[in-house]
């Protein structure tokens, strides 16, 4: 058991030499802690969402009544003319924007400049933010407007309000927690908590936030566009 | 950003915590968190014991005991079923062991994140609270079954409709979140906290176990977390996730087109894999103990490896298996008979290994050893019911009968229990500082697994006859024989017998911490890191000055030409002592 011979990633027996560099002693992962947890969450938390997605699905193919018709529901009327998914590609893109802020945030950490750091954290927080506001008028315009709820819905599938509740509903919750997160940490950056731990934890946050964007681009498409 | 791997930073300086709180009540060290987690899910444990006391009470003497009546009955089961696999099980073979022995086992001096872990204690200990508390809430606990299958699970008649299953549901979310926290630490820890040496390749087979099902749990919770959340707004917000449209009571109820059968895939999906969950680290565990007694290397280390992580990913493809006689469609039984049976391959090697080992071995017919043993006949035993419940055609007659609650409760029930009595009486030594009573062990153990068979080897039987399993009475069901009311009788007897036969070992693990005898150093000569610490018990910091550095795989069990029969994992090639005659070369 001890002839753990150093090995040569890609070389020789390539299975072997693959489990031995994998296995070797210390780290397995030259990251961070704290950054392989993170990884390891959104993982677990893409089966959540996954799951949710999956029983949706489930639920949309064994529904009798007819589902409504998404471009309809979701249009914004502005000045007389009726723009279809208006809304909803406002809020995508400001979401997709934020990850933008988020990357060049940890862009700024890594190179130790405090001020900016704390400056698109705050933005990507702001946006993050605007998303939940602009969430919050969606759901109130369905609720109070088309007379959707989560035990029925007149525009056909009640299944409808009572999926698309939950599921927008437990994003938003992530993207809130998320808000907070950001928050939290940027407050850290700006007392210089981090001058000697070093920086991984933007690029942490960053992973979650990322991962909030990918969650609701796959949303998107599912209840959006399907 | 430069980053250093943890063997190879300076030494840390440790703060040492001082005064009676931070030292054993707010703690951050992973050995008194490992203790919290272990006697708080020892005590929820013996409380689903007396529960299934009570159901065994009514079912062997019906209509004798006029505290328990249908509703309660129910009550009983459900919560039995919960806690013992959840709350017991899960807990205190992660929770407790794994926090225990993770850092010790690698080296390391705690978890990566100790606040973390110190906060999934306390998540725990309230999702303990807020299901103990449902016992006392209007209505009771929930009667459901701990399967918790919709549609009946949210309708009157049965008990606990209204507030006990929302406290249930709010307790499975809480637990889930407080495994999250301590699941994440143990699989981070693993794979980044190893000290200098200790490739995974050379981790004692316990960590693999534990590693795997850690790594499944996080996997595997969040469809239970999924299907909490939606039964709980079909509860409160009047969704119909799994409500399809009834009469209750001759009312139709406010739901309709849910689909019972949707919750039956997510819970399941979280089910099977939660067997295994519970079952991995006890083979891990198993796998030391018998090599440790046997004073053999463990047979076919890799295969065990390999084994341990594909029988976890198999158990995410298995899960349909519970669902034989759901009305799911036909051909997916196919398939999830196929995968179940496959799953039989790398346990089958595994119990094959286990039995190798033994052979030709010098075995130390010691408490924990009997223990260790005795698993491999309860998992075995269990393990070949399981293959013809796996079979769809002959899981179909024996659905919902007592052959299957044999087959559970041999194959992870008592199995995985025997393995957690191995495995504190083989670290209590470690954990106390002190010696237990071996005579007392021994009368345990042997109670424990005779009463184990006397309980249930005759329930098969029972389930052959068609005896449902989950009734509160048989009554005069013309197919249940005369002979299988006394048989009824006699499984309650010896499973009071053997419940009774647990107060031996609490007895000896509390008599033990004051009285036994000082256990000294590594009393069985295993190599394993955690034998190797300075302090019996390990103090704070595990290691004194400075971090232990790995040599060898864990099992250097008589090595042919070394002197003493074990070589611990933390001694170097040139301090093994040789026998004067051999000749002068390395082995490890």
């Amino acid at each position: 058991m001890s002839d753990a011979k150093p090995t040569v990633a890609g070389t020789g027996d390539s299975w072997s030499g693959l489990v031995s560099d994998f296995s070797a002693d210390k780290e397995t992962f030259p990251i961070p802690w704290g950054k392989l947890m993170m990884w390891i969450f959104l993982i677990g938390d893409t089966f959540i969402f996954g799951i949710f997605l999956i029983a949706y699905m489930a639920v949309r193919m064994s529904v009798t009544d007819p589902w409504p018709d998404t471009v309809e529901l979701f249009a914004m009327t502005i000045g007389g003319t009726t723009f279809p998914l208006l809304l909803i590609a406002i809020m995508t893109f400001i979401l997709i924007t934020s990850s933008g802020t988020m990357a060049m945030a940890v862009n700024y950490a890594y190179r130790g400049d405090k001020r900016k750091t704390v400056l698109f954290m705050a933005l990507t927080a702001v946006m993050g933010l605007v998303f939940v506001s602009l969430q919050a008028y969606e759901w109130a315009k369905l609720i109070f407007v088309d007379g959707i709820r989560p035990w029925g819905n007149p525009l056909g599938a009640s299944q409808f309000g009572a999926i698309f509740f939950m599921i927008t509903g437990f994003h938003g919750l992530h993207v809130l927690g998320g808000v907070i997160y950001i928050a939290l940490v940027a407050r850290k950056v700006h007392k210089g908590h981090y001058e000697k731990k070093g920086y991984s934890i933007v690029e942490i946050t960053g992973l979650y936030w990322h991962f909030v964007d990918l969650v609701w681009v796959f949303i998107f498409a599912f209840f959006y566009l399907w | 950003m430069n980053h250093i791997a943890f063997a190879d930073q300076p030494q840390e300086s440790m703060h040492h915590p001082q005064g009676f709180f931070s030292k054993y009540v707010w703690s951050l060290d992973h050995k008194v968190i490992a203790i919290q987690y272990g006697v708080t899910a020892i005590m929820v444990g013996v409380l689903a014991l007396v529960l299934s006391g009570l159901m065994r009470l009514q079912l062997g003497f019906p209509d004798t005991f006029s505290f328990i009546n249908p509703n309660t009955y129910l009550q009983f089961m459900t919560m039995h079923g919960m806690i013992m696999v959840v709350y017991l099980l899960t807990a205190l073979l992660l929770g407790g062991f794994g926090n225990y022995l993770i850092p010790l086992m690698v080296g390391t001096r705690d978890m990566v994140f100790p606040y973390l872990n110190m906060l999934s204690y306390w998540t725990y200990l309230l999702s303990v609270i807020v299901l103990m508390a449902s016992f006392f809430v209007p209505g009771g606990a929930t009667g459901a079954g701990w399967t918790l299958y919709p549609p009946h699970t949210l309708l009157p008649g049965t008990p606990g409709h209204e507030l006990g299953i929302i406290m249930m549901l709010v307790s499975l979310g809480i637990f889930i979140v407080a495994f999250t926290m301590g699941g994440l630490n143990y699989v981070t820890t693993i794979l980044q906290a190893r000290t200098k040496g200790m490739s995974l390749m050379r981790m004692p087979l316990t960590l693999w176990g534990i590693f795997t099902a850690s790594l499944m749990g996080l996997l595997a919770f969040p469809a239970l977390l999924v299907a909490a959340i939606m039964m709980m707004l079909d509860k409160l917000a009047g969704t119909s996730f799994f409500m399809p449209a009834l009469m209750s009571m001759g009312e139709a109820i406010d739901h309709s087109g849910g689909s019972p059968l949707l919750y039956q895939h997510l819970f399941w999906f979280f089910g099977h894999p939660e067997v295994y969950i519970v079952a991995l680290p006890a083979f891990g565990m198993v796998s030391d103990v018998l090599a440790t007694h046997a004073r053999k290397n463990i047979f076919g280390y890799r295969m065990m490896v390999w084994a341990i992580v594909i029988i976890g990913g198999l158990s995410f493809v298995v899960w349909a298996h519970h669902m034989y006689v759901s009305g799911m469609n036909l051909s997916f039984g196919f398939f999830f008979a196929t995968t179940t049976l496959i799953i039989a391959i790398p346990t089958a090697i595994k119990v094959y290994n286990w039995v190798l080992t033994l052979w030709r071995g010098n075995l130390h017919m010691t408490v924990p050893m009997l223990f260790a043993i005795g698993f491999i006949f309860t998992f075995t035993h269990g393990g070949l019911s399981g293959l013809f419940l796996g079979n769809v055609a002959i899981d179909v007659p024996l659905a919902d009968t007592y052959f299957v609650v044999a087959h559970f409760h041999m194959v992870m029930g008592v199995s995985t229990v025997m393995v957690l009595f191995a495995a504190i009486y083989h670290w209590y030594p470690l954990i106390s500082g002190r010696m237990f009573n071996t005579a007392l062990g021994k009368w345990h153990f042997w109670v424990t697994f005779v009463g184990t068979y006397t309980t249930f080897l005759p329930m098969h039987y029972l389930g052959f006859l068609g005896l449902p399993r989950r009734y509160f009475s048989m009554g005069e069901a013309a197919y249940v024989p005369e002979s299988a009311h006394s048989l009824n009788a006699g499984i309650s007897i010896s499973a009071i017998i053997v419940m009774l036969a647990q107060l031996l070992f609490i007895a000896n693990v509390i008599w033990s911490l004051k009285k036994g005898p000082r256990a000294g150093h590594n009393p069985w000569g295993a190599t394993s890191l955690e034998w190797q610490t300075p302090d019996v018990p390990p103090k704070h910091g595990n290691w004194g000055e400075k971090v232990p550095e790995v040599h060898r795989w864990a099992y250097d069990y008589s090595v042919p030409g070394v002197k003493a029969d074990f070589i611990p994992q933390n001694m170097p090639s040139e301090a093994v002592e040789m026998e004067d005659d051999s000749p002068q070369g390395e082995r490890s």
